[in-house]
């Protein structure tokens, strides 16, 4: 199994577009920036949730409607995150997988979907009950906090990959 | 000769004691640049939300002082957040952006962007209404938001481009 993936990914690390990202001066930190347009973009409009849920920000909203302001713009960046953030990786993929950093953030993102997964399936049937109040129920505020939480450290391992890894 | 003076000037805040602590303690420039990005990632999306809201892409039916009334004000106080991690990074590697020409391209950009942002806030919280029917308001706002989106992402690009255009 490890075995199967460590092939699949050194036959993307090996591709000619690979090589290029790796190669071209402007490829790689024009990918790079666009990773970091898109990541600021999902962390900021990801906040605006978080700060509702904590009652720290547009309490005259409802939770659904920050959510539904909000979301769409949230999704289309961590598309282009993850597109942006894949073609980085195959450029690199052996030495990114040997980073421990690299490693930390995926599970940070995994644990902050999974999060984000747990509140809307808890919150599902009695959302409309409470939405309204500018102190919510505490699985809410717990979920908002830890969101800050697990994306503030998306962001600082996404920093720190550039400090303990050389690319080029 | 006003090189020679700027390098000499970086060369004498790189041997402030300050400098040296930054230098020296290997977390305080990935941990600053995390602060720095964070704020960047408020910032950006702030501004971005209400461009979107202007074109119509999002929050369609909430009226534009309100959008920009709930993201606009939280930009100021998180530009001072930048402003401060945006100095430490200098005095700790000053010649990365003082004898770099990106660094002032991205400063000419953030002078503009804040001028945009500041005049585009007062104008719709000091006439609120009508942004959406007036066709003439409506243009303006168009073009201010497209110019917004334009000016914030040659920003991100223009930081990461730092990076890259050092002169050693």
């Amino acid at each position: 199994m490890m075995e199967q993936l460590r092939d699949f990914i050194s036959y993307f690390e090996s591709s000619a577009l690979a090589d290029n990202i790796r190669e071209n001066d402007v490829l790689f930190p024009l990918i790079e920036s666009l990773h970091v347009v898109s990541i600021c973009l999902v962390v900021g409009s990801i906040f605006a949730v978080d700060l509702r849920l904590l009652g720290l920000a547009s309490t005259d909203r409802s939770v659904s409607r920050v959510m539904n302001g909000t979301l769409p713009l949230t999704w289309t960046a961590f598309a282009v995150a993850v597109a942006s953030g894949s073609l980085l990786f195959i450029s690199n993929a052996t030495k990114y997988l040997g980073n421990g950093y690299f490693d930390a953030k995926i599970l940070l993102i995994c644990a902050a979907g999974l999060n984000m997964a747990m509140f809307h399936a808890l919150s599902a049937k009695d959302l409309p009950r409470w939405e309204n109040d500018t102190r919510l129920p505490l699985p809410a505020r717990l979920a908002g906090g830890l969101s800050i939480l697990l994306w503030v450290g998306v962001v600082a391992c996404g920093r720190w990959i550039g400090f303990t890894m050389e690319v080029r | 000769m006003i090189d020679l003076g700027l390098s000499e000037f970086c060369k004498w805040l790189a041997a402030t004691s300050l400098s040296q602590t930054i230098q020296t303690t290997g977390w305080i420039i990935p941990a600053l640049q995390t602060i720095h990005i964070l704020s960047v990632a408020v910032v950006f999306s702030s501004a971005i939300l209400v461009d979107l809201r202007i074109w119509r892409l999002l929050e369609r039916d909430v009226p534009l002082p309100e959008v920009a009334h709930r993201f606009l004000p939280a930009i100021w106080p998180v530009l001072l957040i930048l402003l401060m991690t945006g100095s430490l990074l200098i005095v700790g590697e000053p010649r990365r952006s003082l004898l770099n020409s990106t660094f002032y391209l991205k400063m000419a950009l953030l002078a503009v962007a804040i001028m945009l942002t500041a005049g585009l806030q007062r104008s719709i919280s000091s006439s609120p209404n009508s942004w959406d029917k007036d066709r003439g308001r409506r243009l303006a706002a168009r073009f201010a938001a497209t110019a917004s989106i334009a000016l914030w992402c040659g920003i991100l690009f223009a930081g990461r481009w730092i990076a890259y255009t050092q002169t050693g």
